[in-house]
């Protein structure tokens, strides 16, 4: 068995084996889609399209909710809490190495999206979701969200300490929740906060995986918004990395 | 070429020098241990040698390789002990085995490692559940998965038991007589005096003595020391004896011997027996490595330290007692 496939492995199983992330990854998007999808109290009109019921707008939001609470939240509790026990330190006596540590993180995040994919999918389906799908844009809206949520999350595993990452990483994920235009569209919020929403990684997201599922390619903003934040952010998150605990 | 070679490090952390012109070399076959009060550099010193940290100055060597730019001839040949574990708080011991097995080229049976130090029964245990001692053992385990040529030990009895302890110490035994250098940092004289075959004794960044443990036990045997009631007349008693006495600790008390004076002991008992002073317990020639060490790590200008030093001692640190 290599290194990398090992480490692979490890991410994984205490990704699965931790009630908490699998509540945040999987508890809460399925939830929500259920609830939303058959309470209809969410003012969805303006996005329904003809013939549209509201599970055919909530499905894609909670899909691009699903990246969100992995690739950030789910990642930045993680690293951070390794961090603080110096696993990443005891790593880096070993031949593992950066390189591959980073591609076992990675393919762990990856994994567990099929994984919430082919959960939330078929609920979806049952409630009566009826996608047109787009695979290639669909496909790079998934890569740039997860790696600007990534970034995001590793950059406060690598910067703060383990309690400060898990409080900010879950308090922004609530955050998002509300602002990111997941669920809650984003043309009932007020005009400012609505301009400031549109600048995030998660509406762009949202925008994305909703065209890519609605058989379009999307607006050419949302592609620049999330593209931008997907540079950006692992990029940051590279440069103030600390793989020691913080003193 | 010795397995370890450390020369006239220095390592600032911002103002504080941690380590101060700072020499030694470990040998393949022998446990080296690094002994001094918590904060003396230790930590610091071996993690220079581990990669994680470069030298502000001077030149350390593992088996003849710069472990900072020559990572990668390096980390498959040495075995880590952090101080912290650094293991998931989630995983079960024998995971983490596997796991850093698959690292290597030619590593150790993970499950045979375990029955070693005695965890085989904790194996569906995550390493929160473990107690401290536990997680002492399973650290050292970790630190051996490589099949290692070095091993670097941070503290590794701290927090374990007796027992423990035996485990701990007769496993480093075994792997030193198997041809591995072995560096041990610890605070704590017992375990130094108990595995290792040379000492080095660092005391605020510097290395204050080097030896094996009789060397280091001859350094300071031209006197004698006794112990009695506290606050005796210790000038009359210099005077009586024609020599220096001084009490170095309530009740402890040190009277120099440079010519060894064959009547020394008589005298010196004749008096206290004048003065209705019992004698606690008196001891000449070889020392304990307690004593040198006090005697080395004391700083003239601060009266208390030898206590507090000997005290911290004896009240030890918890298994997380941070860096030193």
């Amino acid at each position: 068995m290599t290194a990398l496939w090992a480490q692979l492995r490890t991410e994984l199983r205490l990704t699965l084996r931790n009630k908490e992330s699998l509540l945040l990854t999987l508890g809460i998007p399925v939830g929500l889609l259920v609830f939303f999808s058959v309470v209809d109290v969410l003012p969805l009109d303006d996005l329904l399209g003809p013939g549209d019921e509201p599970v055919d707008v909530l499905a894609p939001g909670v899909l691009a909710l699903a990246i969100m609470s992995m690739a950030m939240t789910g990642l930045a509790i993680a690293t951070g809490f390794e961090r603080s026990y110096g696993v990443l330190k005891r790593l880096g006596t070993t031949p593992l190495g950066r390189p591959r540590l980073l591609a076992a993180k990675i393919g762990a995040v990856v994994v567990v999206e099929a994984i919430q994919a082919a959960v939330l999918v078929p609920v979806a389906l049952l409630l009566g979701w009826d996608p047109t799908l787009h695979v290639l844009p669909l496909l790079g809206a998934v890569v740039l969200g997860t790696a600007a949520f990534a970034g995001l999350g590793l950059w406060m595993a690598g910067t703060l300490r383990a309690e400060i990452t898990l409080a900010l990483a879950n308090g922004l994920y609530l955050v998002l929740l509300l602002l990111g235009g997941f669920v809650i569209p984003l043309s009932e919020l007020p005009d400012p906060l609505r301009r400031f929403a549109e600048a995030l990684p998660s509406s762009a997201l949202v925008d994305l995986v909703r065209a890519g599922f609605g058989g379009t390619t999307g607006p050419g903003r949302a592609w620049l918004v999330l593209a931008v934040w997907a540079v950006l952010t692992p990029l940051v998150a590279a440069r103030t990395f600390r793989w020691s605990p913080a003193r | 070429m010795s397995a370890v070679s450390v020369e006239h490090l220095v390592v600032r952390h911002g103002d504080l020098v941690a380590v101060d012109d700072v020499s030694f070399t470990a040998e393949a076959g022998e446990v080296l241990a690094l002994l001094g009060p918590n904060g003396a550099g230790k930590t610091t010193t071996v993690e220079v040698l581990e990669g994680y940290g470069r030298p502000d100055s001077g030149r350390v060597r593992v088996l003849g390789h710069d472990p900072a730019t020559e990572r990668d001839r390096v980390v498959g040949r040495i075995g880590v002990m952090l101080q912290d574990g650094g293991v998931y708080p989630g995983i079960r011991p024998p995971e983490m085995l596997h796991l850093l097995a698959a690292m290597y080229d030619d590593p150790a049976d993970p499950d045979d490692l375990l029955a070693r130090v005695g965890l085989t029964d904790r194996a569906r245990s995550t390493w929160r559940q473990l107690s401290g001692g536990e997680q002492q053992r399973l650290s050292l385990a970790m630190a051996l998965v490589g099949r290692p040529e070095v091993v670097f030990l941070d503290e590794p009895t701290a927090g374990v038991d007796v027992r423990g302890r035996q485990v701990i110490r007769q496993i480093v035994r075994e792997l030193a007589d198997g041809g591995c250098a072995v560096v041990l940092c610890t605070h704590e004289l017992d375990e130094a005096e108990k595995v290792a075959d040379r000492v080095v004794i660092v005391d605020r960044g510097k290395v204050v003595a080097t030896g094996t443990l009789d060397e280091l036990r001859a350094r300071t045997s031209e006197e004698v020391r006794f112990s009695a009631i506290p606050e005796l007349d210790v000038d009359a008693l210099g005077r009586h004896l024609e020599t220096t006495v001084t009490e170095v600790s309530p009740g402890e008390y040190v009277v120099a011997d440079p010519g060894h004076d064959s009547h020394l002991t008589a005298k010196l008992t004749g008096w206290l027996a004048n003065h209705d002073v019992a004698l606690g317990d008196l001891r000449a020639g070889r020392q304990r490595l307690e004593d040198v060490f006090l005697v080395l790590t004391a700083d003239e200008s601060e009266p208390d330290v030898r206590r507090a030093v000997a005290s911290g001692r004896r009240r030890g640190t918890g298994r997380r007692g941070r860096r030193s």
